[in-house]
């Protein structure tokens, strides 16, 4: 019987090399960012030895990089190291709040956006956020890297677009225009330390009017992954996002979504849920954007 | 008595002094234990609710490479007496519910355990499960046990309703056509769990002449060793149990799941074995609280003078019989003063894991049920909810509705300090609710020893046989401290295994402080009146003539004799030549528990468009005769108060068709977070109960009691309409706003 074994490359190269060589040889190869879903499945039902492949000392997965055109953040970086950076939070509010949601001030020191979507669970806090926020996966593999945007990542519970000796580098956001703004909410039972019932992203751009000229909104836990809602964010464009947009907006992702009634809600409620974080995380997103319009952020 | 101001060391709030163990992790906890050459054992549990069990063979799993013991159902004795205790710790011939043992294994390590359970092989005849107590008490319902009659009259066809219990007083008919106002109240309760962090974990080893030792988390350590002979039909005297600290038990741990089975893994291999649960399996397989179906009648005058009340209550027992229906009977309708009532109790056996006591048992199911009447009774009648309580109160006098004429109790004194509270006089916020509830448990006496034993330099050790749940060990110390008039300080409190202390009955009933607090004191009076011995022949007086005074024996007033007092410590310091150590005992059968009295209230608010409910403020003043260390009161308070909220706002067992529980572990199964939680404020109120040396009723339990009710209540007021069935969770609440819109 083979062991567990734990490696811990500091190069993108060294880290395609180890996942090569296990999948050559058939042994199970698992990435390691925080370890906070890792280590829970390893000690409830997933004991299957194999190595793990410490993805947080290479350079590029650290890196968080804020250019005038683009933002990279690096698919290991901590949710609290993430939170701690005042500009990111001007430049993505919603997206730093999502990851803010994960568990608890212990877990978010380890606890990534890389993690969080390559787990690609249906309840996964920041994939509609990241989603609304038009991110590109960024992925390394034996041919060098490629991209692909994120509502194409996720293919299924738990399944992904990586391929065997591939893994997420980062992602990449284009830098919010002025008047853009963003916002995710949840819905749990209780105030943390909980799985999302319902999640809702959005983003959008208003003009110097206060008229809606750019939306993206997704929707979390009330499918096999997140979706973007198209219908959504045209029934936001175009508008001042006012009540009937917002409620128009709202109906759209109760419309897209397609829950399981499970323990932790019945398909009614979810759908119903889902539409109302869209309009609450929709009137939060434009009250971000009329304050960033004008201004460079 | 003395009045409460006289006390020094009661009533103050000292560091308890298991405190610092436990926060920096030194204190050893049920699972801490390792022996050499230990084996670690794992339980097989039935993947069925109900199944008949045809054959166990465990040889291929002892087989195996690192395995060294495996047992099932036929290595326990089995005849017509086996307890159903024995059966739920190891099925025989019958599977009961999801997660029932059914055999076992111990090795080298706990992962290959593990997979030895899966070499076991089992055949089974899968039943239809019967999962509901309506569906249980229906005629034609699945039997979970084809023998069981109702209250063992067997002339009856056999029932899963296990006894139906009764309380009455005058005429109810008569009590109800009196009324001006009849309401009623029909409502669930589900399934809850104690919740205590601390998985059930034990270690065992047995010698080869039969004498077992084991080391285990437990609520009583001596109930551990007459309930493990008993699986085992082995004698008390060879079985010796030494307890750990305990990480939470609520009731929870009062009973056995693992003991008796590592004793037999432990005899078959000759190794010490551990067992320890996962959290999976404590929500599966050990017992939780009843779920429970109530109605609640209540009819009144004009005035609010209530004519008559009756109740209709049936609690899920889980595949044995024993739900605590009787005290839900008995504590429903505890605080009012009636001519007439009625309740009747079922005990309602189904494939559910079999319940466990679990913090004033059974009382906050029905009391959910009648306190939720009497706020709609309020509200028909346009009273204030706490004028209609101070209406009808029981009081010192009043016979309590299951009998025993009250003595002095609280209840009064909390609904009028609940009138007074600034949480109540301040008005509610806007778009919120507020709801009032009374809570009420009995509290227990029974059976406790201890020995104060002076040491050398005057400090004292107590050894008593309760495990330390919620600081008992400060309690005792300071009622020790009071007793003989030396600092808290000087003593210490050590809890004893059942080879170094007297019998205890269990830490549970709320009655540790109450009862295991008068073996102390008195002990701690043995030891003053050895002490009075000491010094009168050391002054070479009468002891009639020596009084105790300050932790200090003197010459009684106007006794001539030219003599310093003489210290516990002097006393201590000469013991050796005055007589030999000093040692003071004492053993009782605690009488007169004093029963403790709540009233609770809570100011919510509804999210209209998700169901979601929060919990602006909670406020609980309870009655606890007289508070030893007043923080640990308002510590239990607060607890239960939190348990009681959780209870009503998210927790609950969710089962499938097929009797498999679906949220076994505390991502779904939702006690509530402390970000949950507002302030839970506490006043206490201490009227004293007569039949303790210093007043002391138990406290540990009524806290749960109230805060069902005062959060439904709260919810009807902030929603307009009443939802009657709890836990009322985000898609319950959602839907009862959904469907009142369309109605
Ligand atoms: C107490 C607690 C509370 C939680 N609360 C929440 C919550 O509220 N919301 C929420 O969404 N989640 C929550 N989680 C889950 C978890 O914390 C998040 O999913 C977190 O973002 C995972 O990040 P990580 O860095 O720890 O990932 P890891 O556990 O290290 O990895 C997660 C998965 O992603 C893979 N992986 C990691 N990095 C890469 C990479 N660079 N490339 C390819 N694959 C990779 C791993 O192989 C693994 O399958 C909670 C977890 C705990 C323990």
């Amino acid at each position: 019987m083979e062991g567990y074994a734990y490696a811990r490359p500091t190069s993108v190269a060294e880290a395609i090399g180890v996942l090569q060589s296990d999948a050559a040889s058939g042994r199970r190869s698992q990435l390691l960012a925080g370890g906070t879903d890792v280590l829970v499945q390893m000690r409830s039902n997933d004991r299957e030895p194999r190595t793990l492949v410490d993805v947080k000392h290479i350079a590029e997965t650290n890196r968080v990089d804020i250019g005038d055109e683009e933002v990279f953040i690096g698919a290991a970086v901590p949710s609290a190291v993430l939170n701690e950076n005042a500009q990111l939070k001007a430049l993505f509010p919603g997206l730093l709040e999502s990851a803010d949601l994960i568990g608890s001030t212990q877990i978010q020191g380890r606890a990534s956006i890389g993690g969080n979507l390559c787990n690609s669970s249906p309840a996964g806090d920041t994939i509609p956020a990241i989603i609304a926020d038009g991110g590109i996966c960024v992925i390394a593999g034996p041919d060098g890297s490629r991209e692909m945007p994120c509502e194409e990542f996720v293919t299924g519970v738990g399944q992904n677009a990586l391929g065997a000796a591939e893994f997420l580098l980062g992602l990449k956001f284009k830098t919010p225009a002025s008047g853009s703004g963003d916002a995710y909410l949840r819905f749990i039972p209780r105030t943390e330390m909980d799985i999302a019932v319902a999640g809702a992203g959005v983003a959008l751009t208003l003009d110097g009017g206060g008229t809606c000229t750019a939306a993206r909104v997704s929707i979390g836990a009330v499918a096999p992954t997140a979706l973007l809602v198209p219908e959504a964010a045209e029934a936001l464009i175009g508008t001042q996002v006012d009540a009937a947009a917002l409620a128009a907006a709202g109906a759209a992702c109760s419309a897209a979504a397609s829950p399981i009634a499970d323990k932790r809600g019945t398909v009614a409620y979810r759908r119903k849920v889902v539409g109302v974080l869209c309009r609450r995380a929709s009137a939060i997103a434009r009250d971000r954007a009329l304050n960033n319009i004008g201004g460079s952020q | 008595m003395a009045e409460a101001h006289d006390y020094k060391a009661i009533g103050t709030r000292p560091v308890r002094p298991d405190g610092v163990d436990k926060v920096t992790g030194r204190a050893n906890f049920g699972a801490d234990l390792n022996l050499p050459n230990m084996l670690h054992g794992k339980m097989l549990r039935s993947p069925h609710a109900h199944a008949r069990i045809k054959r166990v063979d465990v040889s291929q799993a002892l087989a195996m490479d690192g395995v060294y013991a495996a047992c099932a159902g036929g290595d326990f004795p089995t005849n017509e007496r086996t307890t159903d205790l024995a059966k739920n710790c190891m099925a025989r011939d019958k599977a009961l519910y999801h997660g029932h043992a059914v055999a076992a294994v111990a090795a080298r390590t706990p992962y290959i355990a593990e997979r030895a359970l899966d070499l076991i092989e089992v055949e089974y005849e899968p039943l239809a499960p019967v999962l509901d107590v309506d569906e249980a008490m229906a005629d034609g319902a699945i039997l979970v046990n084809e023998n069981l009659h109702t209250n063992g009259d067997a002339s009856k066809p056999a029932s899963n309703v296990a006894a139906i219990v009764k309380f009455e007083r005058g005429d109810v008919e008569q009590g109800f056509a009196e009324a001006d106002v009849v309401v009623e109240v029909d409502c669930r309760v589900p399934t809850a769990h104690q919740g205590y962090i601390e998985p059930h974990a034990c270690t065992a080893t047995i010698n080869e002449e039969g004498e077992a030792t084991v080391w285990c988390c437990t609520q009583g350590h001596f109930d551990v060793r007459s309930l493990t002979a008993n699986v085992l039909g082995k004698s008390v005297g060879e079985i010796k149990v030494i307890p750990s600290e305990i990480g939470g038990g609520f009731g929870g741990k009062t009973i056995i799941y693992l003991e008796p089975i590592a004793v037999k893994l432990s005899e078959m291999s000759g190794r010490p074995v551990k067992m320890v649960m996962t959290r999976e399996e404590v929500f599966r397989a050990t017992g939780p609280t009843s779920a429970t179906h109530c109605r609640a009648k209540v009819g009144a005058k004009r005035d609010g003078k209530i004519t008559a009340a009756s109740a209709w209550l049936a609690y899920e027992a889980g595949a044995f019989a024993g739900a605590p229906v009787g005290p839900g009977c008995m504590s429903i309708l505890a605080p009012y003063d009636l001519e007439h009532f009625s309740i009747e109790g079922h005990d309602v056996l189904v494939n559910k894991p079999k319940v466990a006591a679990y913090r004033a048992p059974g009382a906050p199911q029905a009391m959910h049920a009648m306190e939720s009447a009497i706020d709609d009774l309020a509200r028909e009648l346009g009273m204030d909810p706490i004028d209609l309580r101070l209406k009808n109160s029981a009081d010192e006098g009043t016979q309590a509705p299951y009998g025993p004429v009250f003595p002095a109790i609280g209840f009064r004194k909390c609904l009028e300090a609940t009138k007074a509270h600034p949480n109540y006089t301040k008005p509610k916020a806007e778009g919120t609710g507020r709801g009032v509830a009374a809570g009420f448990w009995f509290n227990i006496g029974m059976q406790s020893s201890a020995e104060a034993r002076l040491s050398e330099d005057g400090t004292v050790t107590v050894v008593e046989g309760n495990p330390d749940i919620g600081g008992s060990r400060a309690s005792m110390c300071l009622m020790a401290a009071e007793t003989l008039g030396v600092p808290y300080d000087r003593v210490r409190t050590h809890v004893g295994d059942t080879e170094s202390t007297g019998f205890c009955n269990v830490t549970g009933g709320s009655r540790t402080t109450f009862a295991t607090g008068l073996a102390v004191v008195q002990a701690c009076e043995d030891i003053i009146a050895q002490c009075k011995q000491r010094a009168a022949a050391t002054w070479d007086i009468d002891v009639e003539q020596v009084d105790w005074a300050d932790g200090q024996a003197i010459p009684k007033p106007g006794v001539n004799v030219d003599a310093n007092p003489l210290s516990l410590r002097d006393i201590a310091k000469n013991a050796g030549r005055t007589g030999g150590p000093i040692l003071g005992r004492a053993s009782v059968n605690a009488q007169g528990a004093g029963a403790s009295f709540s009233v609770n209230f809570a100011d919510v608010k509804v999210d209209r468009e998700t169901g979601k409910i929060d919990v602006l403020s909670f406020t609980g003043i309870q009655d606890a005769g007289t508070a030893i260390h007043p923080a640990y009161v308002e510590g239990q308070m607060q607890g239960g108060a939190v348990q009681g909220l959780g209870w009503a706002l998210n927790e609950e067992y969710i089962y499938d068709e097929n009797g498999v529980m679906e949220n076994a572990g505390f991502l779904d199964y939702r006690v509530p977070v402390a970000s949950d939680m507002p302030m839970i404020d506490t006043q206490i109120i201490e009227v004293p109960n007569p039949s303790h040396p210093y007043g002391v009723r138990g406290v540990g339990e009524t806290p749960i009691v109230a805060p069902l009710a005062a959060t439904s209540n709260a919810a009807r007021d902030a929603l307009g309409f009443r939802i009657a069935d709890l836990p009322l969770s985000p898609p319950r609440v959602l839907e009862a706003i959904d469907n009142q819109a369309d109605a």
